[in-house]
């Protein structure tokens, strides 16, 4: 398969230049594919697809009997990040982490930034990932976010954007770790040859972090990966990430308060846990503070956690800066809290509640992307250049019902990279995924989740929508080890 | 470890095992049915007594011919112990455990899965029944093997190996009823070609006939079932299964041998320790019928306490020491 008719269209394109030439990057890559034997490229995407399937690395889909169960979609063709360009993005996330971590612990203590009117009160107070029962508390260490996973995309002239923050329990870090190991096996000579940075320490970093936050006195912490349990759709990478950590993955059920603490049920008796990777909505958490009917939680688990004798990540609230709205307002919160420019800047974004942005917006529903302040996913949004006038009267309306709820962006050309589609390859818009863990210092994770729309000429890249993922290689500059 | 790890492990391998045993019966009992003389009828009820689905069986099919006891045992995903449905189980178990077992286990009882799954979708079992049925046994000695040597041999092996081996046990048990229970009335067939083939076949669905032979050569009832109740070496025999499934129990709580500090070793001592003293003229004396139920019930009685042991949940104030230190 060769690269020669393959058609930019007008996208930036994450391999080649305007002109039809492989970036610096992806020369040897470009080089390398043409090189091979009529079918083999082929033969390796498919090899690599049984090798995920046999490895059981699947995804759980809602609603879908049948079939609940599916590979996520693979392309072998990796998606190549030059070290410039890295070099900016770690600056850029380890600023934003920074600022965001500081706000959370602002809007549960003094807020002052409310206060000094950077951010309307109205907007945080409203938010509804604000969790009232965390006001007035300090989570181990002072860290609210401890993983992290930001989307980044890049427009038309190839500029770098930080879309969502995800600060809640972003997912995807093992298709990261996964996917790599199966690309080493179809690309072994050009991975050599490429300097790639590794990502494989992921899961010995994370427990280092995790074991960071351990109550005071604790020497050899317990420390356990909580999950809602085998039919959740990121099943795979709870299991994944305790097995890489050698630690329990627990559900629920196998956690108890007693006598002030959190202990888990083994066949030997109780044993004491003392920080839990939870990767269970804050609203599930703990039937006792958050909602009643929770059956995936630990009653009486927050009560512990305030009395700090067991530390959570991420620390529940966190998802009050995921709200899109506040979203809209994080340029202005890294300059109040750290008096910097922004060096990942946000996609521009319109509030709807402010009247002037509204009418705008809604005078433009057929240029603009318009999101709901807490969906994710993919769901409830309207992009507007590819929906029908009655979807966009839809929005219209709901808009106008409840304008607090809802944002509006212009639609970004995402730039794309060649994915292969059955004897050929054709472009494909793409995000980018980078993990960060916050625990003795910010750690960004040199690679990261690529994810592919497959659709021809979609824009949503989430898994539930017909998304795949690449593996993302990011390149060792001067000064890197790899 | 985590009760609800243990109670896993434990199911994904016996419900391993029970696949494999359910290949067995088939299997063999479409080779017997290709060596019976012309005239006598094909036996496919006896397969359906074994696994003690009669009712269900009764309820969805009726009529005990090949293709619906087959059927049946195969591919239905309405009867628990279907074939497919053991795999499914196991899979569905060892899913919530990946992070405990090792990923080459894992891999295999996925495979092992995938390809049930597969023959499920192609109806390749109608055309080649024989290469399934082996397929379907050998997936099952490839987990046992790569348990064995890729997972730590610690207390959640201990617990798989406890599952894989009580199933067993049963599952030897109920052949043995079932056959002996069917073929020894016919006093007049005793010693004809029907009769041995009838014997070789049970041993053979517990591949246990080449090591009979090289223990007691000539097939006799009695000594068959001796050979599957009694033997201490042979790896399918009950007896043997229970000493093995003992020592885990012991390596599970560390209580010394001849000892015990719960119902489940006390249950399962006492069941092993009857087969150690029996004689096979006294059980045949006294019934073996009876003799086999009995020991299937306390298996079942077994298998109780293991759970109430070591996963239903336990009083607050097992609370361990390490719990009061203030730290």
């Amino acid at each position: 398969m060769q690269f020669t008719t393959y058609d930019t269209d007008g996208f930036f394109d994450e391999m080649f230049e305007a002109d039809g030439h492989p970036r610096a990057g992806s020369a040897l890559l470009v080089q390398r594919i043409h090189a091979l034997a009529e079918g083999e490229l082929l033969h390796r995407q498919r090899a690599a697809e049984q090798a995920l399937l046999h490895m059981g690395i699947t995804f759980n889909v809602y609603g879908d009997e049948a079939g609940t169960e599916r590979i996520f979609p693979f392309d072998v063709i990796p998606r190549i990040v030059e070290a410039a360009d890295w070099a900016i993005i770690e600056r850029g996330l380890k600023q934003r982490i920074q600022a965001l971590n500081l706000f959370i612990d602002d809007v549960y203590q003094e807020q002052h930034i409310l206060k000094d009117g950077i951010i309307p009160a109205f907007v945080v107070q409203s938010a509804k990932c604000l969790l009232p029962p965390c006001v007035g508390l300090q989570p181990p260490r002072g860290v609210w976010c401890h993983i992290t996973g930001t989307d980044l995309v890049r427009d038309r002239a190839g500029q770098i954007y930080v879309l969502e923050d995800n600060l809640r329990c972003p997912s995807g870090v093992s298709y990261v770790l996964e996917n790599r190991q199966v690309l080493k096996r179809t690309f072994p000579q050009v991975f050599e040859a490429s300097r790639v940075r590794p990502v494989d320490d992921y899961p010995s970093r994370l427990l280092e972090m995790l074991q960071y936050l351990a109550p005071d006195g604790v020497t050899s912490p317990t420390v356990v990966v909580l999950t809602p349990g085998m039919y959740n759709s990121a099943y795979f990478e709870h299991a994944f990430l305790a097995q890489q950590m050698g630690i329990e993955l627990v559900e629920g059920r196998d956690l108890v308060v007693t006598d002030g603490f959190v202990f888990m049920r083994t066949t030997k008796g109780l044993q004491r846990v003392d920080v839990i990777y939870r990767r269970i909505d804050d609203d599930f958490l703990d039937p006792l503070t958050f909602r009643p009917d929770s059956m995936l939680g630990v009653p009486g688990l927050f009560e512990v956690y305030r009395a700090g004798r067991v530390a959570l990540a991420n620390a529940p609230g966190t998802g009050v800066a995921d709200d899109k709205v506040i979203y809209a307002y994080v340029p202005q919160i890294i300059r109040y809290y750290l008096g910097e420019d922004s060096i990942l800047p946000n996609v521009p974004t319109y509030v709807c509640w402010d009247d002037t942005e509204r009418q705008h917006i809604l005078a433009n529903l057929d240029k603009l992307v318009v999101k709901a302040a807490n969906e994710s996913g993919g769901y409830g949004m309207l992009v507007g250049p590819h929906a029908s006038a009655a979807e966009r009267a839809v929005f219209a309306e709901r808009i106008q019902a409840n304008p607090r709820n809802y944002i509006a962006q212009p639609t970004l050309g995402l730039s794309r990279a060649p994915v292969i589609v059955e004897d050929h390859f054709e472009g494909r818009h793409v995000d980018l995924r980078p993990y960060i863990l916050y625990g003795q210092e910010i750690y960004v994770l040199p690679g990261g989740l690529t994810r592919v729309a497959l659709r021809k000429g979609s824009l949503v890249v989430n898994s539930s929508q017909g998304g795949g993922s690449k593996d993302t290689w990011v390149l060792a500059g001067e000064s890197d080890a790899c | 470890m985590l009760s609800r790890v243990a109670d896993s492990i434990y199911w994904m391998t016996r419900y391993i095992e029970r696949a494999e045993n359910v290949a067995r019966f088939i299997d063999v009992n479409l080779q017997l049915m290709l060596d019976l003389p012309a005239g006598i009828t094909e036996q496919w009820a006896p397969l359906v007594d074994i696994t003690d689905d009669q009712l269900l069986f009764q309820e969805r099919y009726g009529a005990t011919t090949r293709q619906n006891v087959v059927a049946f045992l195969t591919f239905d995903t309405g009867n628990p112990n279907s074939i497919y449905a053991c795999l499914r189980a196991a899979r569905e178990n060892a899913r919530s455990v990946r992070e405990v077992i090792s990923s080459e286990m894992w891999e295999q009882v996925n495979t092992f899965y995938l390809m049930v799954r597969d023959a499920a979708a192609h109806g390749r079992v109608t055309a080649e029944p024989h290469a399934f049925f082996t397929e379907v046994k050998m997936a099952s000695h490839r987990f046992v093997g790569i348990t064995d040597v890729t997972m730590s041999h610690n207390e959640g092996w201990h617990f798989g190996r406890l599952g894989c081996l009580l199933e067993r046990a049963d599952k030897t048990s109920r052949i043995l009823d079932v056959k002996y229970y069917l073929l020894l009335p016919n006093v007049h067939d005793v010693g004809t070609p029907v009769d041995d083939i009838q014997w070789s076949a049970v041993l053979k669905s517990a591949s246990a006939f080449e090591m009979y032979r090289k223990r007691f050569g000539l097939l006799r009832p009695d000594r068959v079932a001796d050979f599957l109740m009694l033997d201490r070496e042979f790896p399918r025999a009950m007896h043997y299964c229970l000493v093995q499934a003992e020592e885990s129990l012991h390596a599970i709580s560390s209580s010394p041998p001849g000892t015990f500090q719960n119902a489940a070793e006390q249950r399962l001592g006492r069941l092993r320790s009857e087969l150690d003293y029996a004689h096979i003229d006294e059980i045949i004396t006294r019934g073996l019928h009876e003799f086999l139920d009995a020991f299937q019930a306390k298996l079942n009685d077994v298998g109780t306490a293991i759970y109430e042991t070591f996963v239903a949940l336990r009083p607050v104030m097992d609370v361990p020491t390490r719990v009061r230190d203030v730290r």
